[in-house]
This record gives structure tokens, sequence and C-alpha cells, in this order.
């Protein structure tokens, strides 16, 4: 810890000049969030103004022509998208995490990560190519017209399987050995050492990259627009086409104007919203977690 | 240092003066669906004549026509040909602009009246069954909001688009073929230039005639299709040089490719 504290008696000049340009790196990154949130406070006010925010909720509907805009429907189709998906990458996610850090034989633990890290890679448009070509007439052939929120879910839970799985396994990593060297000195089963000691001590560090994951999954764009149908309403079955927020701004902006325009802003706000609050959440879980090791 | 800095300073007022004095600026507002194509045609125009400035303004048809007739645009542009009374302008075709109802290749319908594809548009008819093909539900695909394709669409079929009852609303024109292509019970409509290109390679998708006219781009170019419509540059009697200058341009051969990129059918000549 001594070193990193500053050595005044002998601060050289490469570390003054180090110290500003990575001080004012970290300032521009935090002046930029400032800036995007106001343009979208700014970009927005028009609609935010006049009508006030509750035009968003109490509209007959998405109809920009007539200057209704409730985004509602919206809202509910991209938090049932993200949840679903963190419903059905958390549990997979963790398997696959908990088995190659103690199931796996040794030479498969490597090709493993490299894989999830692959996986965490490809471009989301191209998830979004193979949804579209192969998983949307796969559900259309038992569900049509097969875009529907359950191909949004599948999609979104591909993509974020690798975030949770990587997640989970640096979690499980970081458990300390003493813990899990006694509950074998105990006795206890490898599935007991696991479920027992394992992931409970893991666990804020799994809901962490699990929030992480639905951040990703609520954000997500090009592949949800070429799987989830797009059709703006409050989502009453899996099988129902929908449209998240996202995929809304993504297909009007490009002709919209005015009031419009405004409002594709103000739901752009709203998803900024949502995910300040998911980074908070996460943020707060990670101190929980530290405080609870330094008690520990 | 002080020095250099006032000649920079004096060079580059120099430079913006002359700049300034030799640009010529050229107006054009009006339709949304020409204005992107306008936009591509006046970078180009742009590039070939040093010191011309092209500024694109949208507004709709309507307003291209009132701003050229009162001269608040050197040239107007409109995605319909002139109405009767606006008989005191000229207009100039640039594209034209067609649209195709689509299906799946495997589905054995081959020919829909007007009235039937706005029953299946409003909700009104759901299966293929009563339109003589197979006992299968029908997709409807319709174009996001906004999209010129769908207010041809909508306009020719005389619909509004709250009673359009769509099961996939779509983006651009390759994601309606995909869709189209990957569902054999999917009708949708897409640019028809696009959609040739691509039944032409291989995709399973169909193109409908309309009115017993095939769609085919070449029916499109002799505006013979029911479902297209031509894209004006509109302008009074006698427009000023630059202006002639630039309609020309847009009319010629050398802006095809840029036609052709926008899904559009350069005209004939």
């Amino acid at each position: 810890m001594i070193w990193s504290r500053h050595n005044t008696s002998s601060l050289a000049r490469a570390d003054t000049a180090l110290t500003r340009v990575t001080g004012s790196i970290a300032l521009a990154v935090a002046v930029l969030l400032g800036l995007v949130l106001m343009l979208l406070i700014k970009e927005s006010g028009a609609v935010l103004a006049e009508g006030g925010w509750i035009r968003f909720f109490n509209s007959d509907g998405w109809y920009p022509q007539s200057g209704e805009y409730n985004l509602l429907p919206m809202l509910w189709a991209t938090l049932a998208a993200s949840l679903g998906a963190l419903l059905i990458a958390l549990p997979l996610g963790v398997m696959s995490a908990v088995f190659s850090r103690f199931y796996a034989p040794v030479w498969m633990v490597s090709p493993l990560r490299r894989i999830m890290m692959l996986l965490a890679g490809i471009p989301s448009v191209v998830y979004g190519l193979w949804g579209l070509t192969v998983l949307v007439p796969l559900v259309g052939s038992w569900m049509p017209p097969g875009s529907s929120l359950l191909s949004a879910i599948f999609i979104l839970a591909l993509m974020i399987l690798p975030t949770v799985s990587l997640t989970s396994e640096a979690a499980l990593t970081a458990v300390s050995p003493a813990s899990l060297q006694g509950a074998a000195a105990l006795g206890l089963s490898r599935k007991g050492i696991v479920l027992g000691v394992a992931i409970p001590e893991a666990r804020a560090g799994i809901m962490t990259g699990a929030l992480l994951a639905t951040m990703r999954a609520l954000g997500e764009t090009m592949a949800v627009l070429m799987v989830a149908g797009n059709v703006v309403q409050t989502p009453g079955s899996l099988f129902d086409s929908v449209r998240v927020l996202t995929a809304n701004i993504a297909l009007e902006m490009p002709y919209a104007t005015g009031d419009h325009r405004a409002a594709l802003f103000a739901s752009g706000l709203l998803l900024m919203m949502i995910v300040t609050l998911l980074a908070w959440l996460a943020g707060r879980q990670q101190a929980g977690d530290e405080r609870g090791h330094a008690h520990a | 240092m002080k020095y250099i800095h006032s000649i920079c300073f004096a060079l580059a007022v120099l430079m913006m003066g002359s700049a300034f004095a030799d640009t010529q600026k050229l107006v054009l507002t009006g339709s949304s669906t020409v204005a992107p194509l306008a936009l591509e045609i006046g970078k180009r125009f742009e590039q070939r004549n040093p010191g011309v400035r092209v500024d694109v303004q949208t507004g709709g048809s309507t307003r291209g026509v009132n701003d050229a007739r009162t001269g608040l645009a050197d040239i107007g542009m409109a995605s319909r040909a002139l109405k009767s009374d606006e008989g005191d302008l000229t207009s100039y075709r640039i594209a034209m602009d067609g649209i195709g109802i689509i299906l799946h290749r495997d589905n054995p319908v081959h020919e829909l009246s007007d009235g039937q594809i706005r029953a299946i548009y409003t909700g009104k008819i759901t299966n293929w069954k009563s339109l003589g093909g197979t006992d299968q539900k029908i997709t409807v695909v319709n174009k996001a909001a906004g999209r010129s394709t769908l207010e041809l669409f909508l306009h020719h079929f005389k619909l509004n688009n709250r009673e359009v009852r769509p099961h996939v609303i779509i983006g651009d024109n390759q994601q309606g073929i995909k869709t189209v292509a990957g569902n054999v019970g999917a009708i949708g409509y897409v640019s028809i230039g696009t959609a040739e290109y691509e039944q032409t390679y291989g995709t399973p998708i169909r193109l409908l005639g309309m009115n017993g006219v095939a769609a085919t781009v070449d029916n499109v170019r002799e505006a013979h299709f029911p479902l297209s419509r031509p894209l004006n540059l509109v302008s009074t009697g006698a427009p000023n040089p630059l202006a002639q200058q630039f309609i020309s341009f847009a009319q010629s051969q050398a802006v095809d490719d840029l036609v052709t990129a926008q899904y559009f059918v350069p005209s004939a000549r």
C-alpha cells in the first residue's frame, strides 16, 4: 500500500504529467456522460414541457402522426424481454461456471472460457441475422408468425449468457480457498461444497454479473429489432409480437421530425434512467459485498 | 509567434472571404422521400462544381410545390405528379418509386385483388384458405411509421395506419424480404428493385402482379405499374441557370447509381 501513496518529496515530472493526463481523461468521461444526459433532456424537452410526461403513459397508443406517444406497451415489452432472458441465462450461466470451476477436466477449462469470450464478442447484428433466418422460422412453425417476445427472449438469453457465465466464474474463483478447504475437511461432498459454500459466498458477485447482463439486454437493439416483430402492443403472451424501446428509436429516428423526434429522445431518456437505476443497484450490491468481506 | 498568428488569421480571413464571394447556394425543399436522394445528388453536384452549396430541407411534397412557386426554394421536391391546379410549375422526373406485394414462393396464391389485400391488412381475412391457398394463418408484415413505402402503400389502398392489423413491423427492405422468406404464410410489401434482385438470386419470395401488370422494374420505369409514383423536382417556368444545371444533372446518367442505391428506379430517357 505504501507505493500507491504520493511521494511528494520526489514526485517525478513524468508522474505529474501522467497524473494530469489520466485525471483529465477520467474527468472527460464523466463530462461526456453529463453531456449525453443533457442532450437527451434538451431534445426531449419540447414534448416534456408542453404535453407533460403524463402523455407518455395515458395516450391511446403509439401514433406519432397524430401526436399520441404512449410508451407503456414498449416499456412492458422491454422489461419482459430482459427479465425473460435473465431467467434463462442466469441458471444456465451459473451452472456452466460451476462446471468449469469444479467439475471440468483441467484441459477443458481454458477452451471453455475462450468460447464464452468469443460468444460475448459476436456482434449483435450477427445474432439478429441468425435469429431472423433460423430462430424465427423455427418458432413460427410452432406458433406463427414466429417474430415474438419468445424469439426476443431466446436471442437476448443467448447474448447475455457469456456475461453471466464469465462473471459467475470470476466470482466463484474469488471464493477463498480456506472456506473450500475447510468444507472439504469437514467431509462435505463436492455437491455440498458447491451449493452450501461456494455459491452462497459468490452470491454478490453473481448478482452483480446478472445486473450487468440485464443492462446489456435492456440496451440491445439490432438483434431484438430483427426478431421481435415490432408491433406496438402490451405483450399478452410469449407469442405476441412486441416492440422494445431501443428498437422503436432505431426504427423511427431516421424519419422522425418535431414532436415525434422529441418523443423518441424521451424514450431514450427513460431507458437511460432504468439503466442508471440498475447500475446503482449493482454498485450497492458490490459495496455490500466488500463490507461483508471486511467483517468476515 | 505573434506574427505567425496574425499572418494565419489574415490568411484565414482572406480565404473565407473569397470562399463566400464565390459560393452560390441552391435551396431545395419538399418531399421527405425525395430528400435523401436529392441530398446525395447534391453532394456529387457540389464535388463537380466547386463553390456551389446545395441545401436540402424536408417538409412534404406540398411544401416543395409552394416553396418553388413563391421562390422560397430554387427547386421543390415532390413525390407525386403535379396536380391540375399546379400548371404554373414544371416538373422534372428524376426517378420512379415502385413497391410490390411479396409472398413466400411456396404460397400457392398467385394473385390478389386490391380488395383482398385491403381485407388482409385490416384483419378481416386471416387465413390463406379463403383466398384459395392452404389452411395457414396469414402473417401481415407492415412498415414502420414514417417510411415512404408505407405512405405509398396506405395511399394506394386507401388505408389508415390505425386500421392496419400487422403481426410484424419491419424497418428496411432487406428485413422485410427475410421475414417473408422465412414464413410461408407471410405477406409484405417492399421496393420492387430490391425484391426483383432477391427473387433472381434465389430468395424464396414471389412478387405479385397487380391488375394484370407484372411487378418488374421495367414496368415501374414506364409508370405502368399501379403501385408506383414519380419522384419529381419542380420549378417555375424559368429556373435560374444554376437550378437548371442541377436539374439536368439530376436527370442524367451520372446519378443512376445514387438512384439505385436508394432502391428507386432511374427514369426512362
